[in-house]
């Protein structure tokens, strides 16, 4: 068995496969390692600070530094702990994130596998690691930890859901070269083009004229709300509330261990940017006409992922530094209430335009119905709160009396 | 130990326990040293239980064995986010025990390093309960830097950043410095736009307003039967603010209103305070303008005082309530007695009582917008 890489030919598989592992991983751990850096800086000008400052040129070599740290500090476990569970959970977190970045798209055939089930792939993969979190908490023995794992577990499952109704909704109408099948077209025959795919490069090459976020501005603030409760972001960061569980599934966790989640926690920020550049804002597509015709040369296409990746990283760092914790009941609620109901009807509507192949631009119209019939249910669910469930109130009077 | 009881795998079936957890001394939200023991079912609280005493010093009893004037350096520890409240509070029981009439400029200084102070602790407030509901620091620093101003001034003035030992019985250490009034100005600018920031950044905020809305709901009567004071009371709609309603130094002369709100939840705690500093900033400018040039301290004030026999008590509104003293003399150089009566202590009488039937976070965003200084519970 022999592949290709890098232009050379009649590679053994394995050494393939060694050779894209150690890439991804290094690659990852170094551009992780900047996005701590860059977060603490950018949220440090958020809260007129300066951030890190000392460690190296302007603090470049923080990063570094806290990674050397973590890695000498004792790896801990508590007695009770349960061991396998606590010291495997780690990994289940790490090693899913990890997986993902094999469909990602960073340039123009450059990624470490074109899957043609590639959206399928990404979201399945990045389901496991929830796993890792309720292991993480059910083995450390601790309430905190416990109550954070079953949190996560609770929001996770809750958010895969819009998050795959929001890719299923792009990549049902996303239009693609028809498929030559035995030098004939196939379905769509009397057209050039035929509507779905998961594949990402073709979902990328599909905007290279128009990004999908046009088509469907419902679907990517859908995305990005559910990408930010997948990532336990703020203002979803309820499994890991500081205030509350105290760092959740990971308090009893230090040195090494504790850095591996830390590290998966921001490769899932980083992956779930690139996927976000991929299918909402065109990949490696320059804007405003600008290399229309041929493709960009492949420096232009890395910049280009690198600004639509970054723009959806600053805009969770900016999150972070603005917004509040929300409740855990009011999680739920806004998942199966509103974001489940909203997306179910987009994907409806997608199947449609599919089925009858309508114009895009009726997407539109309805995403943007949808953005403001989303904004005006927060809004009334603000202004005109619920009175609280009669159990709390019958547990307060047991209380009073 | 034998045990008899069957296991309930043996009695078939299973008992329901709920969860306990303890939250503190150490937990990053309990505000100093409190604990709370929880019993939770699944994110519900079914039951809490407070735990206080951790930070007891014993400042009262050290008080009986020190004259009357360090008797002040402890009251600054009961209260440290607002330490020339507490001393006023001192001061005045000392003063009302000793018949000593305290020059004008000495009053108006007070009242207007109190209500400095107020504002100081207020933004402690803010950003300490901005964390305690999730956002990540940026309140804190917020605060942070509206309180480093303020907390600048008293430097200047008392030469300690949060000890100042600035008021005596009689009037004041020493002069302020010559440009008080501009570095107070100064000051007030800073915290107006203060306050702004915090409406940007919290008031208007759709989830501060989902998570604090109807959380933790005191009502008037049973606010009152606690015991409640300061803005916490007020929050639930009772006027009372002790500056208005038993004025003390020259608040009588100056113009205003205590600030309620209706709802007595969570959220209008918060906003009686953000409110409230805007108050003390109009409150000082009143001052400002009656400030005149004067002594500072009594005439004739003896090295060493010694008291009358008799009993006095002082309260005056303290940012978070009613902080009075209760001193009682036998004669001679130090107090027989003092008592302090601690807002903190009886606010957090309610904790209990409003957190019950509420979610785990809203405990935790309970118990910080009663706003507790756990060295003054605990004194």
């Amino acid at each position: 068995m022999s592949t290709e890489i890098f232009g050379i030919e009649d590679v053994n598989v394995w050494v393939d496969g060694l050779i894209r592992v150690l890439l991804i991983v290094g690659f990852m751990t170094v551009v992780v390692m900047g996005l701590i850096y860059g977060e603490r800086k950018i949220l440090a000008r958020f809260q007129q600070r300066l951030g890190p400052t000392r460690t190296g040129p302007i603090g470049l070599l923080q990063s570094v530094a806290d990674a050397l740290k973590l890695v000498g500090k004792e790896d801990l476990r508590p007695r009770n702990a349960d061991p396998w569970t606590f010291e495997l959970a780690p990994y289940l977190v790490f090693i899913p994130v990890f997986l993902g970045f094999v469909i990602v798209p960073f340039v123009l055939d450059w990624q470490i596998r074109i899957l043609e089930l590639g959206l399928l792939y990404f979201v399945a993969v990045s389901g496991v690691n929830i796993v890792g979190w309720i292991m993480a908490g059910w083995g450390s023995d601790n309430r905190y930890a416990m109550i954070g794992g079953m949190r996560a577990a609770a929001q996770g499952i809750s958010y895969e859901l819009p998050l795959v109704l929001s890719l299923l909704a792009v990549a049902m109408v996303v239009e693609v070269p028809a498929p030559v099948i035995d030098g004939a077209a196939s379905v769509a025959s009397d057209s050039e083009y035929v509507r779905g795919s998961l594949n990402l490069n073709e979902i990328v090459a599909a905007q290279h004229e128009v990004p999908n976020l046009v088509w469907q501005p419902l679907v990517m603030i859908v995305f990005i709300i559910a990408a930010l409760a997948e990532l336990n972001r703020t203002p979803f960061d309820i499994p890991v509330g500081e205030s509350e569980v105290v760092g959740g599934p990971f308090v009893e966790y230090s040195g090494i261990r504790w850095s591996m989640f830390f590290l998966a926690e921001y490769a899932a920020l980083l992956i779930m940017a690139l996927v976000f550049a991929a299918v909402f804002l065109g990949g490696w597509a320059w804007p405003f006409g600008i290399w229309m015709d041929d493709a960009p040369p492949r420096w232009a296409q890395a910049l280009a992922v690198a600004a639509k990746a970054g723009a959806f990283i600053f805009l969770v760092f900016w999150i972070r530094a603005s917004v509040p914790r929300l409740r855990i009941d009011q999680l739920m609620s806004f998942s199966w209430k509103v974001l489940l109901p909203l997306m179910l009807v987009q994907v409806l509507v997608n199947g449609l335009v599919l089925v009858y192949d309508w114009p895009l631009i009726i997407l539109t119209v309805v995403g943007l119905a949808g953005v403001v019939a989303l904004a005006a249910i927060v809004d009334r669910a603000v202004r005109h709160p619920r009175p609280r469930p009669a159990v709390a109130a019958q547990l307060q009077g047991e209380a009073a009396s | 130990m034998v045990v008899d009881a069957p296991t309930p795998s043996e009695a078939g079936d299973f008992e329901t326990q709920d969860l306990l957890i303890n939250v503190g001394p150490q937990h990053p939200s309990t505000h100093g040293v409190f604990r709370m023991v929880l019993e939770i079912d699944g994110e519900v609280v079914k039951d809490l239980v407070p735990y206080i005493g951790y930070l007891h010093r014993g400042a009262e009893k050290l008080c009986e064995n020190f004259d009357f004037r360090q008797g002040i350096g402890y009251m600054d520890r009961t209260e440290y986010l607002a330490a020339h409240n507490a001393e006023l509070s001192y001061v005045m029981a000392v003063e009302a025990l000793a018949e000593i009439e305290v020059p004008e400029r000495a009053q108006w200084i007070r009242m207007i390093l109190c209500e400095l102070n107020r504002i100081s602790s207020h933004f402690m407030f803010l950003g300490a309960f901005g964390v305690d509901v999730g956002v990540f620091g940026t309140p804190f620093i917020y605060a942070w830097r509206e309180r480093e101003a303020v907390i600048d001034l008293f430097e200047e003035i008392s030469g300690d950043r949060m000890m100042y030992a600035y008021f005596r019985p009689g009037g004041l250490a020493w002069e302020v410095p010559v440009n008080f009034e501009e570095r107070v100005r100064e000051v007030l600018a800073s915290s107006r736009q203060g306050v702004k920031d915090f409406d940007g950044l919290l008031t208007e905020n759709e989830i501060f307003i989902a998570r604090t809305k109807n959380v933790g709901v005191i009502s008037a009567e049973d606010a009152i039967e606690i015991g409640m004071s300061g803005p916490s009371l007020r929050a639930s709609g009772v006027p009372l603010d002790l500056r208005k309603t038993e004025p003390y130094m020259y608040y009588d002369q100056l113009e205003f209103e205590p600030i309620t709100a209706e709802g007595g939840d969570v959220f209008d705690r918060y906003l009686v305070r953000l409110k409230e500093i805007s108050q003390s900033i109009d409150l000082i400018e009143q001052c400002l303008e009656r400030l005149e040039a004067g002594p500072i301290m009594a005439e004739k004030m003896p090295r060493m005082l010694r008291l009358p026999e008799g009993e006095a008590y002082m309260r005056t509104e303290a940012p978070r309530g009613e902080y009075g003293i209760y001193m009682v003399s036998k004669g001679g150089n130090k107090p027989h007695r003092v008592k302090v009566r601690s807002a903190c202590l009886s606010n957090l009488q309610a904790l209990k009582q409003m957190s019950v039937g509420q979610y785990v976070a809203d405990a935790i965003i309970i118990l910080g917008s009663i706003d507790i200084v756990l060295s003054e519970v605990d004194r």
